[in-house]
C-alpha cells in the first residue's frame, strides 16, 4: 500500500500555468476526492499522478520511491476513466486479461484472477461479449475489474460515474465505497459533483484555478471551511455570503474592520413570522421568492435588503406567507478577511454545535 | 396508398438506374457476349466459336506469362504501398508545420496526372541519362538498367505506383489514426503494453476497417494498372511487363482481336471479382467496426 505525495508541483500547458506549488499528502488507504469547478486542474493532477502527463516542477512520490519519469506501467497504479476506456475489439475477458498478459502472468494465474474478480464485480456471465454489447453499468464494473486485477496499491478514478443515470450512480457510489473497505488499497477519486465527493471521501481535497483551497474530512470542511470558496462549494443550497455595508446595521454594531464578509449555512438561519428580539441574533425580514419542496426539508430563496438568502428547513409544515422574519444566531456565523480567508479570530464560534444537518441532497 | 406514392421511389432512382445499366451492366454482358465470337470490329458477321478463345487463351504461354506479371506487380504494390503508407501515417500522426508539409508534399503525386508522372519517371530512370542512375554513380554504386531489363522492370513499375499512392494511402490512414481515441492508448500505457503489442493489440485492430478500404481499392486499382505501361515500357521488354488490362488493349485495339479480348476481359473480371470476394468473406470477420 502507498501513500501520494506531492511535492511543489508545476504544470503548464504552452505558456499557461495550470497549477503552481501544489502540496499535498495523500494519506496511505484513504478515500480521497479532489473536487473543484472544470479547469481547476483536478483531472490534470490525477493523471499526473499515474504519469500520463508530465509535471512541469516538483516531485510525486507513491509510497517510498519518487516516480518522476517513471512509466505509467510501472507505478504500481490503475485508473479508471471517464469514458471506460474500454478495447472495443476485445471481449470482456481479454480486457480484463491485457495488462495481465503483458505483465507475462502465467495462464493459470491469470485464469483464477479473472474469475476471482469477476465474481466480485458480477460480471461472470459477461466474459464473452464485447464492450458495446453491455449497459453503462456493466462497462463501469468492467473498467474497475480491469483495474482491480493489477492489484495496484493506488486505484485513479476521473469522474468515473459521470456518464451513468442518477439511479445507477447512486448504487456504485456505494459499490466503490465497499469495495474501498474491502481492498484497503488508496482511493483518488476526481469528480466535479460536490454531493459525490461529501458522500463518498473521507478525505476531500478542494481545488479552484489550481490550487488548493482546503484539504479535509468533509464534515470538518462543511462545518469549518478556509475560505469563501469552500464555504459556497460545499453545501446545498450554497452558504449566504453577504457584504459587510449589507449585514453591518443588523449587527449591534460589533463588526470588527478586518471582516469582509459575513456567511451562514441556509439551515442555520430560524423563519417566524411574528417580529420579536431574540439575543444574540441577527434579524431582518425577507420576502420568499420561490419555495423547493423536497420532502423533508424545504429551500426558500428569499429576498431581503441585504441581498438574496437562502432558507432551509427541515420537517416542518411549508410556509406560505409572503413576508417572513429571519433570526441567524451570531454563534453560527462565518466571518472572512479581505482576501476571502476565514477570520476565526473574531467569530464567537466557541459555542457552536459543530454538528451539520445534511450534507446536501442529490 | 395511390399508385403514385408506391411508383415515387422507383421512379425517382429510375434515372441513376438507367445511367449504371447503360454504362456498366450492358457493357459487361456484351463483352461476355463477344468473348464466345471471333470479330475484327469492320466485319459484319460474328462468328461463334463457343469456348475456343478462352481454350486458345490459356494455351497461350504469353497469356500465362501476362497473367502472372499482374499478380506480382499486384502482390507487390499493395503490399509495399499499404507498409509503407501505414509507417509514414504513424510518424506523421503528429503536430506542426513541418508534418504538415511532408504530408502535403507526399499527397502531390496523387493529384498529378499518370501520363505526366509516367514520362518524368522515364527520364529519371534513363539507364545513360537518368537522374536515379547519376545518383548511383555519385555513391559509387553499380547503375541499374530499370525499364529496359526484363528482370527490374516491373519492379522500377511497382515503384512509381508505390510514390503515386503512398501519399493517398497515408492521409486515409492518418484519418484512421486520428479516430482512435487517446484514452486506449492512456489505457495500453497503464496495462503496461510496450510499443509492438500496443501497435499489434490496439492501433491494428482500431485500424482495421481504414486498413481493409485501403487493401481492397489498391488491389483493384493495381490490378487494372495501363497508363504507366503503356507510355514507360509497353508490355516490355520480353513481355516483362505486359499485364492483363494491357493486353486487353493490345488485342482489342491494335491486332483487332474483339473476341480475343472479351476473352480476357472475362478473366479480369472473374480474378478481380473472386479477389474482393474472398477478402469480403475471409477478413471482413476480423474487420472491427464500432
Amino acid at each position: 500500500m502507498a501513500q501520494i505525495v506531492l511535492k511543489q508541483i508545476e504544470k503548464s500547458f504552452k505558456q499557461e500555468k495550470i497549477i503552481e506549488n501544489l502540496n499535498v499528502t495523500i494519506e496511505d488507504g484513504s478515500f480521497t476526492v479532489l473536487v473543484g469547478p472544470s479547469g481547476c486542474g483536478k483531472s490534470t493532477t490525477l493523471r499526473m499522478i499515474a504519469g500520463l502527463e508530465q509535471q512541469s516542477g516538483g516531485e510525486i512520490w507513491i509510497g517510498d520511491k519518487c516516480v518522476n519519469g517513471v512509466e505509467p506501467g510501472k507505478r504500481n497504479v490503475a485508473m479508471v476513466f471517464q469514458n471506460y476506456a474500454l478495447y472495443p475489439m476485445m471481449t470482456v475477458k481479454e480486457n480484463i486479461e491485457f495488462g495481465l498478459v503483458n505483465r507475462k502472468v502465467p495462464k493459470q494465474e491469470r485464469e483464477r484472477l479473472i474469475k476471482e474478480i469477476t465474481e466480485i464485480v458480477g460480471l461472470s456471465e459477461y466474459l464473452n461479449k464485447k464492450p458495446q454489447a453491455l449497459s453503462g453499468g456493466q462497462r463501469q464494473r468492467v473498467a474497475l475489474a480491469r483495474a482491480m486485477v493489477k492489484n495496484p496499491a493506488v486505484f485513479l478514478m476521473d469522474e468515473p460515474l459521470s456518464n451513468l443515470d442518477a439511479k445507477l450512480r447512486h448504487q456504485m457510489r456505494t459499490e466503490l465505497i465497499q469495495l474501498h473497505k474491502r481492498l484497503g488499497a488508496t482511493f483518488v477519486f476526481v469528480t466535479h459533483d460536490q454531493v459525490e465527493a461529501m458522500s463518498m471521501g473521507d478525505r476531500i481535497v478542494i481545488m479552484n484555478k489550481g490550487q488548493i483551497q482546503q484539504a479535509d474530512s468533509p464534515m470538518k470542511i462543511y462545518d469549518d471551511p478556509d475560505n469563501v470558496f469552500t464555504a459556497q462549494f460545499i453545501g446545498t443550497p450554497p452558504m449566504n455570503v453577504i457584504h459587510r455595508e449589507a449585514i453591518f446595521p443588523y449587527m449591534e454594531g460589533q463588526l470588527h474592520s478586518d471582516i469582509h464578509q459575513v456567511g451562514f449555512r441556509p439551515e442555520k438561519a430560524m423563519m417566524t413570522m411574528e417580529k420579536k428580539p431574540i439575543a444574540g441574533c441577527v434579524q431582518f425580514s425577507a420576502r420568499i421568492l420561490t419555495r423547493e419542496t423536497l420532502g423533508a426539508e424545504i429551500i426558500y430563496q428569499l429576498e431581503a435588503k441585504l441581498g438574496l438568502v437562502a432558507v432551509k428547513s427541515f420537517l416542518k409544515p411549508l410556509e406560505f406567507a409572503n413576508e417572513v422574519q429571519i433570526s441567524v444566531p451570531m454563534k453560527d456565523l462565518y466571518y472572512f478577511d479581505h482576501e476571502g480567508k476565514r477570520a476565526r479570530q473574531y467569530e464567537r464560534s466557541e459555542e457552536r454545535e459543530l454538528v451539520a444537518l445534511g450534507g446536501g441532497y442529490a | 396508398m395511390t399508385v403514385w406514392s408506391r411508383l415515387r421511389p422507383y421512379v425517382m432512382v429510375a434515372p441513376s438506374i438507367a445511367v449504371f445499366s447503360i454504362f456498366f451492366i450492358y457493357p459487361i454482358f456484351y463483352m461476355i457476349f463477344l468473348s464466345f465470337y471471333n470479330w475484327d470490329f469492320i466485319n459484319p458477321v460474328k462468328e461463334f466459336v463457343g469456348f475456343n478463345n478462352f481454350v486458345e487463351m490459356f494455351q497461350n504461354s504469353e497469356f500465362l506469362q501476362v497473367l502472372t506479371n499482374s499478380l506480382n506487380y499486384t502482390i507487390l504494390s499493395v503490399s509495399l504501398s499499404i507498409v509503407i503508407s501505414l509507417g509514414l501515417a504513424m510518424w506523421l500522426n503528429r503536430e506542426g508545420a513541418w508534418y504538415g508539409f511532408v504530408q502535403g508534399a507526399l499527397f502531390s503525386p496523387h493529384i498529378i496526372s499518370l501520363v505526366s508522372v509516367s514520362l518524368v519517371w522515364m527520364w529519371l530512370m534513363d539507364p545513360k541519362f537518368g537522374l536515379l542512375n547519376a545518383i548511383l554513380e555519385m555513391f559509387g554504386m553499380q547503375k541499374l538498367d530499370w525499364l529496359s531489363s526484363p528482370d527490374s522492370s516491373l519492379l522500377s513499375l511497382v515503384l512509381v505506383a508505390v510514390w503515386k499512392g503512398v501519399g493517398y494511402n497515408a492521409l486515409i490512414f492518418i484519418a484512421g489514426l486520428q479516430s482512435i481515441p487517446k484514452d486506449m492508448y492512456e489505457a495500453s500505457a497503464l496495462d503496461e503494453a510496450n510499443r509492438w503489442r500496443t501497435f499489434y493489440k490496439i492501433t491494428l485492430p482500431m485500424l482495421s476497417p481504414t486498413l481493409f478500404f485501403l487493401i481492397i481499392i489498391n488491389l483493384i486499382g493495381s490490378f487494372q494498372v495501363f497508363e504507366t505501361i503503356a507510355i514507360m515500357t509497353n508490355g516490355g521488354p520480353v513481355n516483362s511487363t505486359n499485364t492483363l488490362v494491357f493486353y486487353i488493349y493490345e488485342y482489342g485495339f491494335r491486332y483487332f482481336k474483339i473476341g480475343y479480348a472479351s476473352a480476357a476481359g472475362v478473366v479480369l473480371l472473374l480474378v478481380v471479382g473472386l479477389l474482393t470476394l474472398v477478402y469480403f468473406k475471409l477478413l471482413s470477420r476480423r474487420v472491427h467496426y464500432q
